[in-house]
């Protein structure tokens, strides 16, 4: 077997040793019980709320739990927007940027938030080192807080019985931070500064090359915000290319982990949840559907990209290798892992370009984020998307057996079909009418840079990806324009918030349920059959939806690739 | 919810917004802290100095395209080090099959290679950067002769100065063998000129 095989067993290995114990570990934190940080974190927690005068056991009914999520990220897109406006009259911006464009803020400002990390500006073009570090990096803090406190609360729906209340938002959000997030990006930071991932305030260097005169070289504060930008599953990078800028991603080594670290907490979350529910097959059931569709397409992209573009070869290319878009010191099939998990864990960070795959691998990326980020998915959110898609299976498979669905021992009923028929289908919808507008309208198909059936799938890529809060691109298509700045901020507040409301929602209703004991009659969740029917439901509500539209970009394409055609 | 407790839970959020914004900054600010005062070298950006002249970073691509330089990949952004960036063509461009095209064409030209020659990917396909800092080694091989011939250094001793810089897998597994043509071109010079003396 290759190197390269190996080193994708490992890591998924790695990943799975690693999942299980911090899904334990944030199952205890969320409960309140001893964990080996508590004695370090838990006066510095207990400090925390005693100078906001946030009472830690005062729980919220679901409504006031999304209120509270609502008003700060509010007042978080508010702070972001000036921030950025502002940054010309504000410290730490050594190259004296001015202020960013309106619609260029408005949707960075949502783009962070919402935890897309979707850039429509070239990063050390365009904002401060204060920009970077008080607005992007702290929202990479906060969205990813959001969304694990969001599971979290959805979770309570499912143990708690006969209570109108599903825990306390602050209280999760400052847990989130400080016991999850902050000392695993301070091991992941250091680690990436230690490979060569640069790290200072400084201003830009000026080189005098041996060859080509002078070369202006970017700097500033990357390895802090590099690390949480996978560990929340943001992906917002600091330089323009993200992780293919070798200040960004310089070793195999940081490229591996930042692999791991995009899959980790979004990976430990199913076992989070078997650990909270008291029955561990159940999360292993919900982990084991999604490696089977991650195995699935990561399998069908790397097929695709290791057999290399037939045009290129023949233009004397050796093998027709797709080097184009990616880095010497990764290759094929680290880029492919990267791109596959960046794309299902709704990270966004890449260390190649996108754009420049070939086709099917494209198509599987697109797959991976039009089905709504499900596959480990963005941190909290992701697992919320799956428990939607549970619930539908649970709704089908009850028609089936003609019994009333239930799932991790509530009954579901009308109301929490509808909500996540809502948390599922509104996100597309949007996808697909937006793709719509952009095809049909100048201010849409203006912004392409490939023709033919790639530039279909650079438009579908884009609000594929703000949809899903995913915020990778095609990047060829030029995004820093009114027209798209202003849909894909709306694609990213629906993809979030349809997700995120919704599933307050159902656990606000579940939680006021009692539990009903497992019977002979219950469809066991912990069985590899509720796998089987998960992972349908999912392809089958994918291939439905998108089939085509994947049709007419991607298959396309990659027909007419075999054929020699060119554009 | 009456109004006072709106009006209380407002207030926790802006104060929680502000606290965790400060906490927040403090991350970069320890990150930087720690990385400039225990690793100087790469939290600088790993710069290389040569008598006091800051002649570029190890990790950030530069263009050398004299035939006497080991040639980098092309980079779609011209090496520009304050704006990467990809090329962003798709596998069906015809704008692409036509800069590689030219590109395979030049680099059979320059090197002395037949006219069906096969070129490793690397030399003719644009990095995702625009600032990649390595070549395979093929590519780097394949330039021996021409660099050798210009600087009027024996081919071996250019071959092993090559071979030399080639950096194997990370922990013999991870990513792919490489060399780094800024090091490997500096060191090129160095053997010129000592080789003059």
């Amino acid at each position: 077997m290759s190197p390269e095989f190996v080193y994708v067993a490992l890591l998924l290995g790695v990943l799975l040793v690693l999942a299980v114990p911090t899904g334990r570990y944030i199952a205890k934190v969320f409960s309140g019980e001893r964990t080996p940080l508590t004695p370090l974190l838990r006066p510095i927690e207990k400090r925390f709320y005693s100078l906001l005068g946030i009472d830690e056991n005062k729980e919220m009914s679901w409504k006031t739990y999304a209120s509270a999520l609502i008003a700060f990220n509010i007042l978080s897109v508010i702070a972001v927007f000036l921030l950025q406006e502002a940054q010309g009259w504000l410290p730490l911006n050594p190259q004296g940027f001015g202020p960013v464009r309106w619609d260029t803020a408005v949707n960075t400002a949502i783009s962070f938030v919402t935890n897309t990390n979707w850039q429509a500006y070239s990063g050390e073009q365009t904002m401060s080192y204060l920009t970077q570090m008080l607005g992007l990096t702290v929202q990479n803090f906060l969205s990813g807080a959001v969304g694990i406190a969001a599971a979290i609360a959805v979770i309570r729906g499912f143990i708690r019985k006969n209570t109108a209340t599903i825990g306390n938002f602050w209280v999760d959000l400052t847990r989130s931070v400080l016991y999850l997030l902050l000392p695993l990006a301070i091991i992941w930071a250091l680690v990436f500064a230690s490979q060569g991932v640069v790290q200072t305030l400084g201003p830009y260097v000026a080189a005098q090359t041996p060859d080509s005169g002078e070369q202006l070289i970017a700097v500033g504060p990357t390895a802090s915000q590099d690390a949480i930008k996978f560990l929340g599953t943001n992906g917002g990078g600091f330089f323009n290319v993200n992780s293919a800028h070798p200040f960004e991603n310089p070793t195999p080594l940081t490229d591996s982990l930042q692999v791991l670290g995009m899959l980790l907490i979004a990976a430990s979350l199913p076992f989070a949840l078997g650990a909270m529910l008291k029955n561990r097959g159940q999360g292993r059931a919900i982990f084991a559907s999604m490696m089977v569709l991650y195995l699935a397409g990561l399998g069908v992209a790397l097929w695709s990209e290791t057999n290399g573009n037939p045009l290129l070869d023949h233009l004397g290319v050796a093998g027709g290798i797709n080097l184009e878009g990616k880095e010497t010191r990764f290759g094929i099939v680290p880029t492919v892992l990267f791109a596959e998990s960046t794309t299902v864990t709704s990270d966004g960070g890449v260390d190649g370009m996108h754009d420049s795959f070939l086709p099917l691998t494209g198509l599987v990326l697109l797959f991976n984020m039009a089905i709504g980020e499900v596959i480990f998915g963005g941190v909290g959110v992701g697992l919320i998307g799956m428990i939607f898609y549970a619930i539908m299976t649970m709704f089908i498979a009850g028609l089936m057996i003609g019994r009333t669905p239930e799932l991790f021992g509530k009954k579901l009923e009308p109301s929490e079909m509808i909500m996540a028929v809502i948390g599922l289908l509104a996100p597309s919808v949007t996808l697909l009418l937006l793709a719509t507008l952009a095809v049909v309208l100048p201010a849409g198909l203006f912004s392409l840079n490939n023709a033919g059936p790639h530039g279909l799938s650079e438009i579908i890529y884009a609000f594929a990806s703000a949809c899903g809060n995913n915020g990778s691109a095609f990047a060829g298509l030029n995004a820093n324009t009114i027209f798209y700045n202003m849909t894909t901020a709306l694609g990213m507040l629906v993809g979030r918030f349809a997700t995120i409301l919704p599933a307050l929602a159902i656990a606000g209703s579940l939680a006021q349920k009692k539990i009903v004991p497992f019977s002979a009659a219950t469809l066991p969740v912990a069985h590899p059959l509720f796998v089987v029917m998960l992972v349908g439901t999912v392809i089958i509500v994918g291939a439905l939806t998108f089939f085509p539209v994947f049709v007419l970009g991607p298959i396309l394409e990659h027909m007419l690739l075999g054929a020699g055609r060119t554009f | 919810m009456n109004k006072n407790e709106i009006i209380r839970e407002a207030k926790t959020c802006v104060l929680l917004f502000a606290l965790v914004c400060l906490l927040s900054l403090a991350f970069p600010f320890f990150v930087t802290f720690v990385a400039e005062n225990t690793m100087p070298y790469q939290a600088h950006g790993s710069l290389i100095y040569i008598n006091g002249t800051l002649v570029g970073s190890e990790l950030i691509g530069q263009n050398f395209s004299s035939p006497g330089y080991f040639h980098s990949r092309p980079s779609a952004v011209d090496y520009n080090g304050s704006n990467s960036g990809g090329s962003n063509l798709g596998p069906t461009s015809a704008k692409l099959m036509e800069e590689v095209r030219q590109r395979v064409e030049k680099v059979r030209q320059e090197n002395n290679l037949s006219a069906n020659a096969t070129v490793p990917a690397d030399l003719v396909l644009a990095s995702g950067s625009g600032l990649d800092p390595d070549i395979s080694p093929a590519s780097a091989l394949l330039q021996v002769q021409r660099v050798a011939k210009v600087r009027g250094l024996s081919e071996s001793k250019v071959k092993t100065l090559v071979e030399e810089r080639i950096e194997g897998l990370q922990f013999g597994l991870f990513g792919q063998e490489r060399v780094n043509v800024l090091k490997l071109n500096i060191a090129l010079d160095e053997l010129a000129r000592g080789s003059k003396r």
